[in-house]
């Protein structure tokens, strides 16, 4: 089997926020909101990325989009750093949102509530050189992509249309300018279930007809595992586990992975959980624990995971996790039972 | 005798430029110790009904009929200061969102203690004794400590945690709870969820709990309504209603509802989106969604069919 082309890869990405200093100019921290991030995207995939509140999944999506500046690292698309200058190989914005577009969990605050529907469409295609009658024309052939009705549609305002309809404007503007990539983060979360389906299924059609590629982030495990064909956890900024959607669904490696899972409510009464799976929420991540970030909340955790920051350990084809209870000679009495 | 008993609800909001019919005609009993989970979609009724039990939906623009009762307590024709002592002592409420909820400038503990001295007029010393029991009891940890802290210093799981002490201080028969796990985390979700059953369980009280999420009604509910445009559409034990749902709605609610387990599959969708309720519906409200509507369906509205513990209002439905 050949493996897919990259599309697009991150590189040691971090992202820290510096609170506010005070009175005395004296700042009390920074918020490690993502910490070192090193994954690769390939072309016509779905990557899910999921974690709690917190965890850095947005700030990922907004680094990604180069909507905020890194820390550090770098975000490479086709082989071009994003944002640096072109004499040095790199890709400038313009050229780069082009290829890259995002959809937000909010339908209405991203949408100007001042401009109609096809307006707001045809808005970007404006920006990057159409006339206003090949913009508008594309607009309305974004519309009916999405099943609304251009005739009826094109002319609403966004506080004129439900829910369900303002998300479907929303993929239909991210699609405007024939993106390769389209960052979709929590895009059904805000929706009622009956519509979540719909939206689910046009984003499917979608990304079929248009060859797409997307990041998918969301807290609903149950969706990520839908629409997802590998899936990224992430936990206080950092990767816990990355992997094929079946073998993280079903061979779980990272603790964390395993307690999320299980943490899944059930709709069927004889199978409900007695215990919880982890105790307490997550920690704060302006001081994050040293060594494995989730030591304070494992159940496995031992010495060494204080003292050490685990490395991605191998443990299937492109399947690897974050923990020391699958790193040979970890010092992890788990890992020693593995060897012996 | 009932906790509670509702008999054909309806509830319209009016104000200068609208009219909403919210609710149009609900009935249902609960009984002591039961947990009823009313499920339904933004829009459907599910917070105003629940709101209706308090009465705690505003006074100027709500118009309400039909009979409730809580715990032998007439809802509608109680005073203000008969109301006063229901809600709290009787009946009690959580939130979605505990950081409004609560009160940003008093302390957890004095949050606690003010409610048990309004209706019980124990001394502060006994109060602040009764509400450290409070927050062991929610498993809040370092308890003695967290009486004093504030609102915005505790985490989102502890400030649910402390919301459902201050409801739970006064002994209430009972728990209202208006999706109060929606906002959070996957991991602490669960925790909120089995110390909610928990405590009901060991307090004996009866809870309503509304949502919008399958997976929150499979974990707590013995018993389910799903509610659609104002109206009950389906009731039934919990396990039936979710492998076996009557409702043309709540089978395309359960159809839509991503499991685990669907990677790829198309998800069925119920098309179009719920009716505006700016007038009452004259047919079934799910009528111009439904795949197996007749012309019949249009007409009147399909009262609710009992069939043993379940219950469904559609006349296509085989009970």
């Amino acid at each position: 089997m050949t493996t897919p082309p990259i599309l697009l890869s991150v590189r040691g990405l971090q992202c820290h926020f510096p609170l506010k200093s005070d009175l005395f100019g004296r700042s009390p921290g920074v918020v490690r909101a993502v910490d070192g991030l090193d994954f690769a995207l390939f072309a016509g995939e779905t990557l899910g990325i999921v974690g709690e509140s917190g965890c850095g999944k947005s700030t990922t999506s907004r680094l990604i989009m180069a909507l905020q500046k890194p820390t550090a690292g770098e975000v490479i698309f086709e082989g071009q750093a994003v944002g640096s200058d072109q004499a040095a190989g790199g890709l400038p914005l313009k050229a780069y949102f082009r290829q890259v577009q995002m959809v937000f969990q909010d339908s209405s605050a991203s949408l100007n509530p001042r401009l109609t529907i096809a307006e707001s469409i045809a808005f970007a295609p404006k920006v990057h050189g159409l006339s206003h009658r090949d913009a508008t024309a594309a607009a309305h052939d974004m519309l009916d992509a999405v099943g609304l009705d251009p005739a009826r549609f094109a002319q609403r305002y966004p506080h004129e249309l439900s829910g369900g309809q303002r998300q479907r404007v929303n993929i239909a503007r991210a699609l405007a300018l024939r993106p390769r990539l389209v960052i979709l983060d929590e895009p059904v979360s805000a929706l009622d279930k009956s519509v979540e389906a719909q939206v689910l299924n046009l984003l499917a059609d979608l990304k079929q007809r248009f060859g797409l590629t997307y990041l998918f982030i969301s807290h609903d495990l149950n969706v990520v595992q839908h629409v997802s064909d590998r899936v990224l956890v992430m936990y206080l900024g950092q990767i816990a586990e990355l992997g094929p959607v079946d073998a993280i669904f079903d061979a779980p490696a990272h603790p964390y992975t395993r307690a999320l899972l299980a943490s899944r409510p059930t709709l069927i009464p004889g199978q409900r959980r007695a215990e919880a799976p982890l105790a307490g929420d997550p920690p704060n991540p302006i001081n994050p624990p040293s060594g494995c970030r989730f030591r304070t909340r494992c159940a496995h955790a031992e010495p060494p995971c204080a003292d050490t920051r685990p490395p991605r350990a191998a443990i299937g084809p492109g399947h690897d996790a974050a923990c020391l209870m699958h790193l040979p000679r970890s010092g992890h009495s788990a890992a020693q039972a593995r060897a012996a | 005798m009932s906790l509670v008993e509702v008999r054909d609800l309806t509830i319209t909001f009016v104000t200068r430029d609208r009219t909403v019919h919210a609710v149009g005609g609900v009935d249902f009993d609960l009984a002591a110790g039961e947990v009823l989970c009313i499920l339904g979609e933004s829009g459907s009724g599910k917070s105003v009904t629940l709101r209706a039990l308090m009465a705690l939906n505003p006074p100027r623009t709500t118009r309400v009929t039909g009979a409730i009762k809580v715990g032998g307590h007439d809802i509608t024709a109680a005073s203000p200061s008969q109301l006063e002592d229901i809600r709290g002592g009787v009946v009690s409420m959580i939130f979605q969102e505990p950081m409004t909820a609560l009160d940003p400038v008093f302390t957890i503990g004095r949050q606690i203690e003010e409610t048990i001295t309004r209706h019980e007029g124990v001394s502060r010393a006994t109060a602040r004794a009764r509400a450290l029991d409070l927050l062991e009891l929610v498993q809040i940890p370092s308890a003695r400590r967290r009486l004093d802290a504030y609102p915005h210093e505790l985490s989102g799981g502890l400030r649910q945690r402390a919301m459902i002490a201050i409801a739970l201080s006064c002994r209430p028969k009972l728990l209202l709870a208006d999706e109060p796990t929606t906002a959070l985390d996957a991991t602490v979700q669960i925790q909120v969820l089995l110390l909610l059953r928990r405590l009901q369980q060991e307090l004996g009280m009866g809870v309503i709990f509304v949502t919008h999420d399958l997976g929150v009604a499979g974990e707590i509910a013995d018993r389910v309504a799903v509610m659609y445009a104002g109206r009950f559409v389906e009731q039934g034990p919990v396990a039936e209603l979710m492998t076996q749902p009557l409702h043309p709605y709540a089978q395309g609610l359960l159809g839509a509802t991503v499991h685990a387990g669907q990677r790829g599959v198309r998800l069925t969708t119920i098309p179009g989106s719920p009716p505006a309720l700016d007038t009452p519906p004259t047919g079934c409200a799910f009528a111009p969604r439904c795949a197996i509507a007749l012309p019949a369906c249009s007409l009147s509205v399909p009262a609710l069919r009992h069939a043993g513990a379940r219950a469904a209002s559609c006349f296509r439905a085989t009970l």
